[in-house]
């Protein structure tokens, strides 16, 4: 465990010089939320039946969770970089825990996102999102938003791991946009058509993000929704343990065990 | 005395798919030596080495690199073995300082620092040690594969087609630090497409032909294998079937004419040959010369013998 540790701090490290290498491409990803937030908050915010100010304080928390989503991307083309660069057979050859690798960069993305989500809040709070519940909740909000990111970066870095080439990867990645599109984050489901309205709300970015309009105080738990939403810190939970079980293994192995 | 065997590889087989990359390959390097795996494109000398560096399990056979077992102590291979490929290299968007740093303290080498100011000084990359890998030319960015590769002076070293687009110059560098290892005691296992490589350091060659090693030898063994190629050019035309007869007597060459050049060539079986007595016997016989040359076959020469021509290898 010791040398879990000491590797995956190691990679950790790595990760965060590539950052400070290139400040620039972080800045970038960074903006984007920021970016997103603006246009569709007083685009999209002044077509709807609800008011704008009120429909800014729900797009902030599904931005938040759709940001979270990218986490895949991110974690694929990270992963897919360094396969196809020649990086990971490298450190595949060195004495270093098999999970180190994977694990590093994880940690590495959620040290990245966690530093990104504060701009991104003080923007929310400049175009009228505030902490309506308790301290508490919110940084429950918070937490559930990283853990959420997490699962989202193996599921990446698994589907990175065996992507035949940094292009395929990164066309896969940028589908990924599509997700939250199919959700409850930038609009209500209330109005779905059932069936439709059903799919998005099994959507693992409807829980999150409810849980996160309802432990920020911005928006009510919907009525009459799927499971995952109607308990949405249970629901969440339950996805992001469902996501690491399954493909934080998947990830170590694909690492350990190339196939080629 | 005995042998110890840096590389003992027997019956290695993978497969991908349909493709039987390797059918049993069998390989022995002795300690301190340097080993050429010398093959076309898909002869099976990338998945050799993917596999004896535990990249890949194998689907059968068994190895042992420096001792340890390639698939049950795996994690001990990895301690001892170095690694330089067109796949495995270091990361372009940390400077080469970063990199070496990075590989030393995965190595839990102590000091890693100063580790990697020492390798960045003996190979000459100091200068550019600040600035991202990759904007390093290419000689310099496999320089610094070697390198890492070396953080912790491996008993073993693999290197994939070290020189593979490289300049004369770059290629010349790697060349002078392989024998450089090859003096420190390391036992170097190289696969290249260039012959002159391989006969320039490797020690012994291992032909590898479709997943299977065809044949091994030093370089010089490998050449008397096909013997070598003399050639006479005759002043007069019409004294050209006399001295097919006398190369005939000498090689027991099929002797081969080119008409224009008044030539006639053998290949010599006897390696013990010598081009004063080739002339001596051919003066004898009443032959005056214009010229008259002795070759050893160049590698590519026995590489294409003794892969296609079955007869010879077997």
């Amino acid at each position: 465990m010791s040398t879990l540790a000491y590797d995956g701090s190691a990679m950790l490290g790595r990760q965060l010089l590539r950052i400070r290498n290139n400040p620039a491409l972080v800045i970038l990803t960074q903006t984007m939320p920021i970016t997103m937030l603006l246009f569709f908050g007083y685009v999209f915010g002044s077509a709807l039946a609800m008011p704008g100010a009120e429909y800014r304080s729900f797009l902030v928390p599904g931005l938040l969770v759709a940001t979270a989503a990218n986490g895949i991307m991110t974690g694929m083309f990270q992963a897919a970089q360094d396969v196809h660069r020649g990086v990971t057979d490298r450190l595949r050859t060195l004495p270093v825990s098999r999970a180190a690798v994977p694990l590093g960069q994880a940690v590495a993305d959620l040290v990245a996102t966690a530093a990104g989500t504060v701009p991104f809040l003080l923007v929310g709070l400049a175009v009228g999102w505030r902490v309506e519940g308790s301290a508490f909740a919110a940084i429950g909000a918070v937490a559930l938003l990283l853990l959420f990111r997490f699962a989202c970066t193996w599921v990446g870095i698994h589907l990175g791991l065996l992507s035949r080439s940094e292009e395929a990867a990164g066309q896969l990645g940028s589908a990924t946009f599509m997700l939250p599109l199919l959700s409850n984050a930038y609009i209500p489901t209330d109005n779905l058509p059932g069936w439709l309205r059903t799919l998005a709300e099994w959507n693992p970015i409807s829980a999150v993000t409810t849980a996160l309009r309802d432990l920020f105080g911005n928006a009510p738990v919907p009525e009459g929704a799927a499971w995952p939403v109607a308990h949405p810190v249970a629901g969440s939970l339950a996805w992001c343990a469902v996501l690491l079980a399954v493909f934080a293994p998947l990830a170590v192995r694909a690492y350990a065990h190339p196939r080629a | 005395m005995t042998t110890t065997y840096a590389v003992l590889s027997e019956g290695l087989e993978k497969r991908f798919g349909e493709v039987h990359a390797l059918r049993g390959l069998d390989l022995a390097v002795p300690e301190g030596t340097v080993c050429g795996l010398l093959g076309p494109n898909g002869a099976g000398k990338t998945t050799a080495v993917r596999l004896l560096t535990t990249l890949l399990r194998p689907d059968a056979g068994s190895a042992r690199i420096a001792g340890h077992d390639l698939v049950r102590e795996a994690a001990a291979v990895r301690r001892v073995i170095g690694v330089t490929g067109q796949y495995a290299t270091v990361d372009g968007d940390l400077t080469g300082r970063q990199n070496l740093r990075l590989f030393a303290r995965l190595h839990r080498v102590r000091g890693p620092a100063e580790r990697a100011d020492e390798l960045l000084d003996r190979f000459g990359l100091t200068e550019a040690a600040d600035r991202p890998a990759s904007t390093w030319s290419g000689g310099m960015r496999r320089r610094l594969d070697l390198a890492a590769s070396l953080i912790r002076r491996p008993d073993v070293l693999f290197l994939d087609e070290p020189t593979t687009g490289l300049d004369p110059a770059g290629r010349g560098a790697i060349w002078d630090a392989v024998r450089e290892l090859k003096q420190d005691g390391t036992t170097v296992l190289l696969t290249t497409q260039y012959l002159e490589e391989a006969d320039q350091l490797a020690d012994d060659i291992a032909l590898v032909d479709r997943g299977r090693v065809a044949q091994t030898g030093s370089p010089r063994h490998l050449k008397a294998l096909i013997g070598s190629y003399a050639e006479v050019v005759v002043a007069d035309a019409g004294l050209l079937a006399r001295a097919a007869g006398v190369l005939d007597r000498l090689t027991g060459g099929e002797p081969t004419f080119d008409h224009a050049r008044r030539a006639v060539g053998a290949v010599s079986r006897d390696t013990t040959l010598t081009l004063p007595r080739l002339v001596r016997e051919l003066d004898a016989a009443g032959v005056p010369l214009l010229d008259a040359r002795i070759e050893p076959p160049t590698l590519d020469e026995v590489f294409l013998r003794l892969t296609d021509d079955k007869e010879i290898a077997a």
